[in-house]
């Protein structure tokens, strides 16, 4: 019983799954922008895992630039939520067929 | 062994949050939970002997970017009705959901066939001083590049703020 690379990275994929799948299925704007950081997690984690496991620091230093990107994301992310939710008092994201050609 | 036992439980912890997170109605309470996720994972990063990554993970994740999610949340004061988890298109998303898994299912099918690699053992791997010393010498570029990135959001948002405030 010996936890190996293959564990984490099944781990990082299911993670990675359940994030897609709230991606694709929510329609509440906030819950969208938390599940995408779900998947942004689960990628950390597999950086993290593979770091470890070949004995290289560059996926941590890697996962430290990957944080600083979620949460410039997330501050711009939820600016235009807050927007969004003034403009048309909802955040169901149907609403947001503007740009449609 | 005692490795592996604490990988299992923190492992399914860790999906079981994740679940309750993109499926809870209440945003709320998938804000909660995805503190509870990210703790979790810290704990991981820690088997992983990745101490300082697991510090900042608290402090940024669930610290920092939960906090604007929950303050988000509540600025906002969703009705109820809003906040629901709606019924529309079930089919649509069972379908995704199989397909997502099946896909995913494949590739970690390989994965689990081929065998596994075990961990050098390297000292002070992931403390502190050394991610500090890799990060002011051979990645000292990347990081005054991110610092430019930060500028741009602030910069960003604030804008965006302003614009909402005046229309």
């Amino acid at each position: 019983m010996e936890v190996t690379l293959n564990h984490y990275i099944v781990l990082s994929v299911i993670l990675f799954v359940i994030g897609t799948y709230g991606v694709l299925t929510r329609r509440n704007l906030i819950v969208v922008l938390m599940s995408l950081e779900l998947m942004l997690n689960s990628c950390n984690l597999a950086f993290i895992s593979f770091a470890y496991f070949l004995g290289d620091l560059t996926g941590q230093i890697f996962m430290i630039m990957a944080i600083t990107v979620a949460a410039a994301e997330v501050a711009v992310g939820l600016a235009f939520v807050v927007l969004i939710y003034n403009h048309n008092n909802s955040l169901d994201i149907d609403i947001l067929k503007l740009l449609r050609g | 062994m005692a490795e592996a036992l604490v990988f299992y439980i923190f492992a399914a912890l860790c999906i079981f949050g994740s679940i309750i997170v993109v499926t809870h109605k209440n945003p709320v309470a998938s804000a909660i939970s995805m503190v509870l996720t990210f703790f979790f994972t810290a704990v991981l990063f820690i088997l992983l002997r990745a101490q300082f990554i697991a510090v900042i993970q608290v402090l940024v994740y669930a610290g920092a970017i939960i906090v604007l999610f929950l303050f988000t949340v509540m600025f906002l004061n969703i009705k109820e009705d809003a906040m629901q988890f709606d019924g529309r298109n079930i089919a649509k998303k069972v379908t995704f959901l199989f397909v997502i898994i099946a896909v995913a299912g494949f590739f970690g099918s390989k994965l689990i066939v081929n065998s596994g690699q075990k961990a050098p053992e390297i000292e002070n791997f992931g403390s502190v001083e050394s991610v500090g010393r890799e990060l002011f010498t051979e990645f000292l570029l990347p990081f005054e590049l991110t610092s430019v990135l930060i500028i741009v959001a602030i910069i960003g948002v604030v804008t965006i703020a302003k614009r909402s405030k005046s229309s």
